[in-house]
């Protein structure tokens, strides 16, 4: 049996070699918006964006960085932003719907 | 008039429900009854269909079978008292871009009792780029999205408008496909009809909700020498109609799911109707020509 300073001792170990990790940054798609319009994150960050509307949304950047499937209802895409910069995005089926990600 | 053509008018009466003709004759759009219009001679000129917004895979309140109404919308088309020589499908096929969705509608679009089906995708068509549409639909166009070809004398013209969107922009054709146009239209005769069929509007119906074209005025300033132009767009899923001296625009209604009047509503989402109301806003377009003096005859009709 380990001994439980051991175990403790383990787990602090551990915990202090692994990366701090970014909780995930949510934005949902609602009558035709994206919500927020504008998030903020620090580098290494997922975003994930999921369509509340019934009418199927994308998630795409016009600069060719990610591209989400045709989203329908519920669906949801997510991309991990590794590098500092502003990322501008728009749904391709209502291109009107513009979103912004800034990554620090 | 004889018996036959009587028995024709009609049947061309009976279904459809509220029907408009709008004959354009040197400009000049008139609408006229459909009972006044049956009584003239029935065409030996060709008819030809457009069905737009089938959306195949669309599965919510707005319509949850929407490969029943397409069926219904195809039994309305194979009623009509003459074979259309072609259809063209103004776009979103189906609803999500799915290949499952393309394989449904291609089977329900083979019951079709008319000539060659002529595609261009809408923006629900090409959510994966294109890849899934152009592998079936691609070989017209070469995979350009736009191509042309003539039947019985008018020359059609198929536009996409759905491929480079910008930002917050409208639909756009690009200074490829214009270029490619402008060559296309190169010395044909002025007293030859064209037919441009494109998914979104090529006119600017409500810039808000993204319906338009923002390149179009370059196509147009092509156009605009022909003595009968006949635009066809759907997106919109209603009937939009316009004239501009020699041009005459329509968007067609969906066989899916009506959509809000411009403005009314947070966006162009799916319209929620009373079932009974439902049939009443899907259907068909035809469109005739008569070759004396060069008049396109648009007919929208309805499941119910």
């Amino acid at each position: 049996m380990i001994p439980r300073t051991m175990t403790y001792a383990f787990f602090a170990a551990f915990l202090a070699a692994a990366p701090a990790l970014a909780d995930d940054a949510h934005v949902v798609m609602k009558n035709f918006d994206f919500m927020p319009m504008q998030v903020t994150v620090t580098a290494g960050t997922t975003v994930v964006w999921t369509n509340q509307d019934g009418e199927p949304h994308t998630v795409v950047s016009p600069d060719g960085l990610f591209r989400s499937a045709a989203l329908d209802q519920n669906d949801s895409f997510k991309f991990t932003f590794a590098k500092p910069g502003t990322y501008k995005y728009i749904c391709t089926i209502h291109p009107k719907m513009v979103g912004i990600v800034t990554v620090k | 008039m004889t018996d036959q053509s009587r028995r024709g008018a009609l049947k061309c009466l009976a279904f459809g429900g509220a029907g408009t003709l709008f004959t354009l004759s040197a400009g000049i759009v008139a609408p006229i009854d459909l009972a006044e219009a049956a009584t003239r001679k029935h065409p030996g000129t060709p008819l030809f269909l457009q069905i737009s917004d089938t959306h195949i895979g669309f599965n919510k309140d707005a319509n949850p079978d929407v490969a029943g109404t397409l069926t219904k919308s195809i039994a309305l088309a194979n009623a009509l008292p003459k074979r259309p020589e072609l259809v063209l499908h103004t776009g979103d096929i189906t609803h999500l871009s799915r290949a499952a969705e393309f394989d449904m509608a291609a089977q329900l679009l083979g019951g079709l009792k008319a000539g060659a089906l002529h595609t261009t995708p809408g923006e629900h068509d090409v959510t994966d780029a294109g890849a899934e549409y152009f592998s079936r639909f691609g070989k017209a166009s070469n995979n350009k999205g736009y191509y042309s070809f003539d039947q019985h004398g008018v020359h059609f013209v198929a536009l996409i408008n759905v491929m480079s969107f910008k930002p917050g922009g409208l639909g756009a054709l690009g200074d490829d496909q214009i270029a490619w146009l402008a060559d296309d239209l190169k010395g044909r005769s002025a007293s030859q009809p064209i037919v441009v069929f494109a998914h979104m509007p090529l006119w600017t119906v409500y810039e808000p909700w993204g319906w338009g074209t923002g390149d179009a005025d370059q196509a147009f300033a092509l156009l605009r020498r022909f003595g009968s132009v006949t635009v066809l767009n759907g997106h919109i899923h209603q009937i939009v109609q316009k004239v501009e001296g020699n041009m005459t625009f329509h968007t067609a209604r969906s066989t899916a799911y009506p959509q809000p009047n411009a403005g009314d509503g947070p966006g162009p989402g799916p319209l929620k109707v009373d079932a009974g109301l439902l049939p009443k806003m899907l259907g068909i377009t035809t469109v005739a020509y008569q070759k004396h003096p060069n008049a396109a005859r648009l007919t929208d009709s309805t499941l119910a």
